[in-house]
């Protein structure tokens, strides 16, 4: 080791970008306090940008908007793009895409509508406890293999992904066609409707409470980790208030959203069929019973924490952002690059088999024609989140923001009543106005 | 220790009769080169010389279509950078090949990244070694936290040395390392070479610039059309006469003729 006190101070700030003096005398104390706090000024911004959709939403719809049933509703339906998002993310910093997510969605939700309602009750009968676990687990197996079958003729045969997932675009949903000849296969498992929302998908007050604890735990737990971790190389380490800041940030946003799903109480009809079920009476006044999270939200969240783990913190990870930045360098470092293509894409079809169970669940069926156009939305999430066309840079995290402001935007105009050919019209533009002021910030970053 | 004996000692690296071509042009046409321990050796010649594909032959970007590669005397097979890796051979390309949106640490360690006990990335480890060895290279470094797309020429290139030396090499490939670089940066290139040479790490010099190639080297090989002109220690050759050697293929009295030389 080189000696510390040289090696290890702090870096001298003569590298930051210049400034003209008053400008730098006007914003130096909310800059130095932003610049302490580490926070991702990207992030920061797209969360501002969530933030003027739902109150100029809230707003024009006279307080519609930000009820809690709207956005319990919105996260949901945000929830199957969101986990395709996260894969997208990965296949698009490798300077690939894919085109076939729909169509693996419809053709994975076939399999798993017809395996079980068909096959596995053929074999233990209907509402087995296990039918929902071999349906999610089939679902996931034939979507990855299907992904990595595209990702070995792209990796190893050199065909272009935009070409083996435009022909997969096809392919797949014909073949979900083929899986009952078109019909449609309804109704779902009890047990595996629960994946898709709903109110017998909502885990109930109590539960949420448990899990918001547990993610603030967790995040602390991390955080006082790296920092010490940090410190026992002598790195550089955010001062204590700003820790601390961090922490009271991260946690407030946990309980706001625990608080939020809490507050959006059962139906009447729902808590009535469930008092009854207890043998109670149903004269009084009825009990308000919270949904609390929607698993397929607590799907989704949990799939961008094991996605953003991938990414960041393991070799796979890695690789794939090496890919993206320099293939030749990647190559040239001994990384197997073909097998990492292969790995993305059957990651990002694992995933889509994934959506497809919640897709299938919350239709409560599997039609054909399930996931239809779903590509162009996770590549838009992908790309208003900030993941780059041109690869190397991307996050799971603002993907998943993507997909939510995507379905903000969609869930905005319907409160609003506007006509379904006009929403297209304003996702459209809302996504070339988002990359456009993307690029803006990455040249003034620059 | 700067002795060099061509048929005494066993060569750290020795390329025999490699050849390969592409869609039917012999880039590297029947070339033996060699390289000891604690020894330069430049490589010179025209750009499409065939310099840069023979190099890339023995880092393992390429696989030779024919002939034989030795290390320390025992035939190795290289079909990929990893094995080049595997046997002690580092590359630092002209191009330097770093993944510009990844920071400094994570370029040195690509392909070969530590890892903690439950399999992750211990990035913090690979930054303590990386600031120690960029603290040996370049003193003032302190951008580790930021992608090497945002760094200046010569840190970049210090970043690119800095992850050819980290892991105990053996044979060192520079391919054009001054190309980019100002004079004191050249000059930093200088010192280093001569000190990994002290440590009798073994060095291939690819440049196009002969003072340089004159400064640093012990011996030289010319390539010219695919072919090996000429070997020659520095000391018994004129600069002119490498010119020559460069230019027309033309072998001069103090050098040992290759197959490539002017007849």
């Amino acid at each position: 080791m080189a000696e510390p006190s040289t090696l290890l101070s702090p870096a001298p700030r003569s590298e930051a970008p210049r400034e003209p003096p008053a400008a730098a005398a006007g914003r130096s104390s909310l800059g130095d306090t932003l610049r302490a706090l580490e926070l991702d000024t990207r992030l920061v911004g797209m969360i501002g940008a969530l933030a003027i959709i739902w109150i100029g939403f809230d707003v024009l719809t006279g307080g519609a908007f930000l009820t809690p049933r709207n956005l319990w509703n919105l996260s949901v339906q945000a929830a199957s793009v969101g986990v395709m998002a996260t894969g997208m993310v990965l296949v698009i910093v490798t300077r690939n895409i894919d085109l076939s997510v729909g169509s693996i969605l419809g053709f994975t939700g076939m399999m798993v509508g017809v395996l079980q309602s068909r096959f596995l009750p053929e074999l233990w009968g209907f509402d087995h406890p296990l039918t929902w676990v071999v349906a999610v687990a089939a679902g996931i197996a034939v979507g990855g293999a299907v992904g990595a079958l595209q990702g070995a003729i792209i990796a190893y045969l050199g065909v272009s992904s935009f070409i083996v997932t435009l022909g997969g675009l096809l392919v797949w949903r014909g073949a979900a066609w083929w899986v009952t000849t078109g019909q449609t296969v309804a109704p779902m498992d009890g047990l595996f409707k629960r994946l898709g929302g709903g109110f017998e998908g909502a885990i109930g007050a109590g539960p949420s409470w448990l899990i918001g604890v547990a993610a603030i735990v967790l995040a602390v737990a991390a955080l006082l980790l790296t920092r010490r971790r940090r410190a026992g190389f002598g790195f550089p380490v955010r001062p204590v208030w700003a820790e601390a800041v961090v922490i009271l940030l991260v946690a407030a946003a946990i309980v706001g959203s625990v608080l939020v799903v809490n507050a959006y109480p059962l139906p009447l009809p729902v808590v009535r069929r469930m008092v009854e079920a207890q043998g109670l009476s149903t004269d009084g006044p009825l009990p308000l019973i919270a949904h609390g999270f929607a698993i397929p939200v607590l799907i989704a969240l949990a799939v961008g924490v094991a996605v953003t783990f991938l990414a960041s913190r393991t070799r796979f990870g890695r690789y794939v952002f090496a890919i993206g930045g320099n293939p030749e360098a990647a190559e040239l470092s001994g990384i197997n690059t073909r097998r990492v293509l292969v790995m993305v894409f059957g990651l990002m079809g694992a995933l889509c088999g994934l959506s497809a169970c919640i897709a299938t669940a919350r239709l409560n069926a599997a039609t054909n024609a399930n996931g239809t156009l779903d590509e162009l939305y996770v590549i838009a999430a992908a790309i208003i989140g900030g993941t780059s066309l041109a690869g190397g840079v991307g996050t799971i995290h603002g993907a998943m923001l993507g997909a939510l402001v995507m379905q903000s935007l969609q869930s905005g105009m319907v409160l609003l009543g506007v006509d379904a050919p006009m929403q297209n019209i304003v996702v459209g533009i809302v996504l070339v106005a988002a990359v456009y002021i993307d690029t803006l910030y990455r040249k003034g970053v620059k | 220790m700067t002795e060099v004996s061509p048929t005494g000692a066993v060569p750290l690296v020795e390329m025999r009769d490699v050849s390969i071509a592409f869609g039917g042009i012999k880039a590297v046409d029947g070339v033996s080169i060699d390289l000891h321990a604690g020894e330069v050796v430049g490589l010179l010649g025209h750009n499409g010389a065939g310099k840069s594909t023979l190099i890339k032959i023995l880092s393992g970007a390429y696989a030779a279509d024919h002939g034989e590669i030795r290390v320390n005397g025992e035939p190795v097979h290289i079909a990929s950078p990893r094995d080049a890796k595997r046997c002690g051979i580092e590359t630092i390309y002209q191009t330097l090949a770093l993944a510009d949106n990844v920071d400094a640490a994570a370029n040195i360690f690509l392909g070969r990244e530590k890892l903690t006990a439950w399999g992750t990335l211990d990035d913090h480890a690979m930054e303590a070694e990386a600031r120690a060895v960029m603290g040996r290279l370049n003193p003032h470094f302190r951008r580790f936290k930021e992608p090497v797309k945002a760094l200046s020429g010569g840190q970049r290139q210090s970043v690119a040395i800095a992850r050819a030396i980290h892991f105990d090499a053996r044979v060192l490939i520079m391919d054009e390392p001054t190309a980019a670089l100002g004079p004191a940066e050249t000059r930093q290139v200088g010192e280093l070479v001569k000190q990994l040479k002290q440590e009798g790490i073994g060095i291939f010099l690819i440049s196009h610039d002969i003072h340089d190639v004159f400064d640093l080297a012990d011996r030289i090989h010319v390539m010219k059309n695919g072919k090996l002109v000429g070997t020659a220690k520095v000391s018994e050759v004129t600069q002119d006469e490498v010119l020559g050697m460069i230019i027309l293929g033309k072998c001069p009295p103090g050098a040992i003729p290759g197959p490539g030389a002017m007849t």
